[in-house]
């Protein structure tokens, strides 16, 4: 994992002492709620409904015991004793004291974590994979590109001020597990002969029209891509549309100006900003990417798994993944419980996937856009243990990728934005499907629920999606099916009116019913979805 | 609390800016000034001539003075850039790195916050156009000069 040098820890640092200064103005009434409010959004500090909501940047996703145990001591002490992890993979604490947050903040500054740029119409915090370092089939470790990006970004001059916020992710495989092209800019690492670049993509997003990000260069090599992307964001910074908040993202840019003009316009100023000396010497790149080289793995350990108990073997098939490393396997530990929060976890659970980080997991563990969490190097001989530990704290769910894996944003239970109540709803869908062995037969389905159009739960990359809307002042929601945030990215179409909560739970019954009775040998729903077409279900539904 | 901010050696220019339209135009005026949505590259051809470019911030979330600012110096504008409009004191340190070197602003400024808004941040992560090393060329000093 990346360790902050001091230059780092300054600035983290800094930032600490400022908000501090910021928040004792606003508490001694020297700034109004209206000054303060840019303020305290430069530092992901909202106002919700209830309380203060401080988010937590989780840079691509990685965190390290000490880090988790942080967590976990913020839960306890400032909040209710629980965090909630979002699908940006930051983490969000729904009740804190804005007297409490300069201290919350430099606690953090002491394992070297920060809310920096978690809000405000800037570079948000960089994605990547959850599977980076492990994936077999990975081009290079994306996380050291991640490093460089989140240092490039940080107080980025120019960029503080955009049009919208802004959402890089950065991937190194076929298979996509981050939605990288569901980002304003994605970046795929490939390689071209022995260079490693990256494949560009721009425009994508979700919110209120969502759009998959069209390619818009095939390659930048290593030592362009700061002057590349510098070039991306200043054609957006100047002609990115600032006269409507809902027309603001790069996506409504490219698609006004069409992909071929937008990039036209980026390759001229990238022509002109390529020779200002932007890129960081390739030695920078160099120094960081140790900090993510192979941990010390044990070799030849065995890769025999005992099968002797049958829900450990369940649970082995369905949250355990191939890692590069003979003897070795990545577990993905579920935050979806039957009945409960999608993405919440306790203090004490918070602590325990510590422990189990520390103990079992080289000290490392990831968070994933869906809200879970990862076990990036564990043994394939401590499998077992782990799963007894996590049954125990209620963390040995095994539906990762199912219909109970769902993803949900806070909606109106805490959001100040929502319109409608998507916890109760995720609650309430996955008691429905609760069979494991329903589930299993239904095999892969995504199910994502957001509370209003700005798609923090990613409804239009659903397999099934479901949108919250205001309807006269009453909850409702809208169904779509379709989408897809991988690799095969696609977006959900509305399948027609819109349902109460309960009748939305029915209408996804009768979809699963549908797909049941209609898929051919080995299809996924999406792939039945994407042969036979709305029609079916429509009448399933509506009929 | 302070009017007007200027980090340039020796006096500002008191000059009337021109709007670009009539600058480009056949003015003779060696100032202009840029409003948010005009592009900056149209005065590129003057630069020699101009000794001060006001950039107009409507609304301080409005950036786009930011992108003007680093475009004119980059291309070797060396004249007076001054932020006008709506520019507090959170803004200076960006406002700075991108190549400003006086302010204006509608409302005046707290002394003591500007000098410790201006002192907060030792270390910057870009190269940008104020000649500030970036931490990158820091940490590996036998590469990267200057
Ligand atoms: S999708 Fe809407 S309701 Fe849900 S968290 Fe985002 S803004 Fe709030």
């Amino acid at each position: 994992m990346y360790r902050y040098d001091s230059y780092d820890q300054s600035i983290v640092d800094a930032r600490v002492e400022e908000f501090r200064d910021q928040v004792q103005r606003r508490l001694a009434g020297h700034l109004t709620e209206d000054q303060f409010k840019p303020l305290r959004l430069m530092n992901g500090l909202y106002l919700q409904l209830h309380a203060y909501m401080l988010r937590i940047a989780i840079p691509y996703g990685t965190l390290s015991a000490r880090q988790m145990r942080k967590l976990g001591e913020v839960a306890r002490k400032y909040d209710r004793g629980y965090g909630h992890f979002t699908t940006r993979t930051n983490i969000q604490f729904n009740w804190i004291k804005l007297a409490d947050a300069p201290d919350i903040l430099a606690e953090l500054a002491t394992v070297e974590m920060h809310a920096i740029q978690t809000s405000g119409n800037c570079i948000r915090n960089i994605s990547s994979d959850q599977y980076a370092g492990v994936a077999a089939d990975e081009v290079t470790d994306p996380r050291p590109w991640a490093e460089l990006l989140r240092q490039w970004s940080t107080f980025h001059p120019e960029f503080t001020y955009l049009p919208r916020k802004f959402k890089i992710c950065v991937i190194a495989t076929a298979e996509d597990r981050s939605a990288m092209r569901l980002h304003d800019i994605g970046l795929k690492l490939v390689k071209r002969g022995d260079e490693i670049g990256a494949e560009v993509y721009a425009g994508g997003g979700m919110g209120r029209t969502p759009m998959v990000g069209p390619q818009i260069r095939d390659f930048v090599p290593e030592d362009e891509v700061i002057p590349y992307l510098e070039a991306c964001l200043r054609v957006y910074n100047r002609y990115g549309r600032r006269d409507n908040k809902f027309k603001a993202r790069i996506k409504i840019l490219v698609h006004e100006l069409g992909v071929e003009e937008y990039k036209r316009q980026v390759e001229e100023e990238f022509a002109q900003m390529k020779v200002l000396g932007l890129n960081p010497p390739r030695e920078e790149l160099d120094r960081i990417r140790p900090f993510f080289a192979n941990p010390a793995y044990e070799q030849g350990l065995s890769d025999e798994i005992d099968r002797g108990d049958p829900a450990f073997a369940l649970w082995v098939d369905r949250q355990v993944a191939t890692h590069r490393q003979p003897g070795y396997a990545i577990v993905n530990i579920s935050l979806k419980p039957v009945g409960g929060i999608p993405g919440d976890a306790s203090a004490d659970q918070i602590d325990l996937i510590a422990d189990l980080a520390e103990h079992y997991s080289l000290d490392e563990l990831r968070v994933t856009h869906a809200q879970n969490l990862v076990l990036p190097h564990v043994k394939k001989a401590d499998l077992y243990a782990i799963w007894q530990k996590l049954d125990e704290a209620g963390l040995a769910e095994a539906n990762l990728d199912l219909i109970g894996d769902i993803i949900a944003c806070p909606g109106l239970d805490y959001c100040s934005l929502a319109n409608a109540r998507s916890i109760p709803l995720a609650q309430k869908l996955s008691e429905r499907f609760a069979s494991p062995d329903r589930q299993k037969d239904l095999g892969e389905l995504k199910l994502k629920i957001s509370g209003c159009i700005n798609a923090c739960g990613h409804h239009h990359a659903g397999h099934i999606g479901i949108l919250g809307v205001d309807r006269k002042g009453v909850e409702n929601f809208q169904l779509l099916l379709g989408g897809s945030g991988a690799e095969d990215a696609s977006l959900g179409q509305i399948t027609g009116p819109g349902f109460s909560e309960d009748g939305v739970v029915d209408a996804i019954e009768k979809v699963t019913d549908i797909y049941l009775a209609e898929r051919a040998q080995g299809e996924r729903f999406l792939d039945t979805y994407r042969r036979i077409g709305m029609k079916p279900f429509k009448e399933a539904i509506y009929g | 609390m302070v009017e007007f901010l200027s980090f340039r050696d020796g006096e500002a220019s008191q000059e009337p800016s021109v709007t670009v339209e009539s600058f480009t135009g056949q003015s003779n005026s060696t100032a202009v000034r840029i409003e948010a949505g005009e592009d900056a590259r149209e005065l590129l051809p003057y630069l020699d001539r101009l000794s001060l470019v006001e950039v107009n911030f409507p609304a301080y979330t409005d950036g786009r003075g930011y992108s003007a600012a680093r475009i004119l110096r980059e291309a070797g504008y060396a004249g007076e850039l001054r932020a006008v409009g709506d520019v507090l004191v959170d803004q200076i340190v960006p406002m700075r790195r991108c190549g400003f070197d006086s302010f204006h602003p509608d409302k005046p400024l707290d002394d003591a916050a500007v000098e410790r808004a201006l002192h907060r941040y030792a270390d910057v992560y870009q190269k940008t156009v104020d000649g500030r090393r970036p931490v990158w060329a820091k940490r590996h000093p036998e590469i990267v000069n200057g």
